[in-house]
């Protein structure tokens, strides 16, 4: 019998993708391992931290480190929901601004045609490529002429200019057919309804991609609240977390707990937006009616 | 005759183009392109970030060339092994893994997929608590224990500050967390092929899954593979948070000191920041290079 393609993305389970799941299983396991151990590790009460030989699964799971997490930020005087208010404030702001700004750049510098987009791409380029540890001093020299230095300004807007978005979605608005937008425009539409009602529609995976990329990058930040602000009431959850695993405790094994049941909470927010886009994120666009 | 001019004029319209870009532009103009200006700048003077700078010329580039051993001898083959194994191997992985994930069913993709995707989630302290406990150098490691069980090695070794073991280590943490954005849009890529192509090339001759992959998968996903490609070479060079978190910096005997690390110790500990943003600037050259010989690949026709 013919060869007669084989379906991408199947609906159903079949016997063939058994061989697919046994390549796959040994690479998921590897990199998953690791993320099993830290949320163990995370629940561990202070005698199996200690246990010699070193155990991987927690037999008596306990809240302690958690408890621990937030008694050191009641000793701290600033408690730990404002830096949680600080952190969802800056992130939300950022991601939101992040994405309209990069999809709006990314559909001139695809679809539409003036002097300079070429050579504004290749700028973008270059200037992702350009290793963040070399601006970190001169950033913090505009931040401070500009004087937005202990303000929420501070963590908010030297973050929302993100290169690696605009260059992805980018690519993803690349994929849209020309035919489309120019049988729009014929209809009469004009840029801005171009944008919204084809472009934002049709490159969906690239903005949910786009969007976890962005929290991920905005969530993690640290040189914002260390650099930017002084004022500790304005600093984000990470710093707070960070400060508390490097501090204080990683060199004790004690502390080893703390700190992981610190990262487990950092991660949660990441895990949770990735199932909630992740539909978005792997949505093809067979739907979307391109075809 | 009225349309056609419509379109003739949207072929030129300036204006619009310029609008939808200023946002972004105003912003990476201060944020991003001003600091990185500076930095240029900043490799011609020397800078100890007190004193006003001081312009030297070429100097730190000279420096760099002629008299820098450890750069020579550590730093840029540590960086090429590094970029070469993560950068490329990484790039494979990832696009073998995410062409996989595609052939299965919705669930066990997308569990699959967050599972491969979750260490780059992590980054950051999550990474520094896992696996330096998991290196421990003494017998309590879980690394260790594990060897010492099975009876591979009899006397715990100091993993972390072993010049032989450390770069071998910070490469296989940098596979582990390499599954990043470039795998995800891979991903997406590949789901949104169009399904009516491989119809279309099972009748002209395409006779396996590999085959297809080859002549169907990858050219109708190029600006996908590109843009996995730059991410792949950029986190391949830039990514020395591994080695500094697991064995700080500079590691013992610069065993895994990559160019990022070189930059942070002269930049961050010597106080040299002149010849740091000299550094970078080379980097930058290294990382331009290897993405346009893969914007050459993935050429649009």
């Amino acid at each position: 019998m013919a060869y007669k393609g084989h379906k991408i993305n199947p609906k159903k389970f079949e016997k063939s993708q058994i061989k697919i799941i046994l390549m796959v299983l040994p690479m998921v396991l590897l990199t998953g391992l690791p993320i099993v151990y830290i949320i163990f590790h995370a629940f561990k009460p202070m005698e199996e931290l200690f246990a010699f030989p070193p155990k991987f699964i927690t037999t008596n799971p306990t809240f302690d480190n958690f408890r621990m997490l937030f008694k050191n930020s009641q000793t701290a005087g600033i408690p730990l929901s404002k830096y949680v208010f600080n952190s969802i404030l800056i992130t939300v702001s950022v991601v939101f601004s992040s994405l309209i700004i990069s999809t709006a750049a990314a559909y001139a510098l695809s679809k539409l045609k003036f002097k300079g987009r070429v050579l504004a791409m290749n700028i973008n380029q270059l200037a992702l490529m350009f290793v963040p540890v070399a601006v970190m001093i001169p950033r913090y020299l505009v931040v401070n002429v500009l004087g937005l230095t202990n303000t929420y300004w501070a963590q908010i807007l030297p973050l929302i200019p993100l290169p690696v978005a605009l260059f992805l979605v980018k690519q993803f608005v690349d994929q849209v057919p020309d035919s489309l937008i120019e049988a729009a425009y014929m209809d009469g539409a004009k840029e801005m309804q171009i944008y919204r009602k084809i472009i934002i529609p049709m490159i969906k995976p690239a903005i949910a991609t786009a969007a976890i990329l962005v929290f991920q990058q905005v969530w993690g930040n640290l040189e914002a609240s260390n650099y930017y602000v002084n004022d500790d009431g304005l600093k984000s959850l990470v710093f707070y977390m960070n400060t508390l695993a490097s501090t204080t405790t990683t060199n004790t094994v004690a502390g080893q707990g703390v700190a992981a049941a610190a990262s487990l909470i950092m991660f949660l927010p990441n895990l949770i937006l990735f199932c909630f886009l992740q539909n978005k994120v792997m949505n093809t666009m067979a739907h979307s009616g391109i075809k | 005759m009225k349309k056609i001019t419509k379109i003739a004029k949207r072929e030129r319209s300036n204006r619009s183009g310029y609008l939808f870009l200023l946002p972004y532009a105003l912003l990476f103009t201060i944020f991003i392109l001003t600091p990185v200006c500076l930095a240029v700048i900043l490799s011609f003077t020397n800078f100890n970030t007190i004193e006003f700078p001081e312009f030297v010329g070429f100097l730190n580039y000279i420096n760099l060339i002629t008299g820098d051993e450890i750069f020579m001898q550590h730093v840029l083959p540590n960086t090429v092994t590094y970029a070469l194994i993560v950068g490329v191997g990484g790039y494979v992985l990832a696009f073998l893994l995410a062409w996989a994930l595609a052939n299965l069913p919705k669930v066990p993709r997308t569990v699959f997929a967050l599972i491969l995707y979750s260490p780059s989630m992590t980054a950051g302290i999550a990474m520094a608590v896992l696996w330096k406990i998991m290196f421990t150098g003494d017998q309590t490691g879980y690394i260790n224990s594990w060897l010492m069980d099975i009876g591979v090695i009899n006397e715990p070794i100091i993993w972390l500050v072993n010049s032989t073991y450390l770069l071998p280590i910070v490469i296989i943490i940098g596979l582990w967390s390499s599954m990043g954005v470039g795998f995800l849009a891979i991903l997406a890529g590949i789901l949104n092929t169009d399904e009516s192509l491989y119809e279309a090339a099972a009748i002209d001759g395409v006779k396996n899954r590999f085959q297809e992959m080859i002549y169907v998968t990858i050219p109708s996903m190029k600006p996908q593979m590109l843009f996995a490609a730059v991410m792949q070479i950029v986190n391949a060079f830039q990514n020395g948070q591994i080695a500094s978190m697991l064995a700080g910096n500079p590691t013992p005997n610069y065993a895994a000191q990559l160019i990022v690390n070189h930059i942070e110790d002269y930049g961050f500990i010597r106080y040299e920041m002149g010849y740091a943003a000299a550094v970078s600037l080379a980097l930058l050259l290294i990382v331009q290079v290897f993405s346009v010989i893969s914007r050459r690949m993935f050429k649009e026709d």
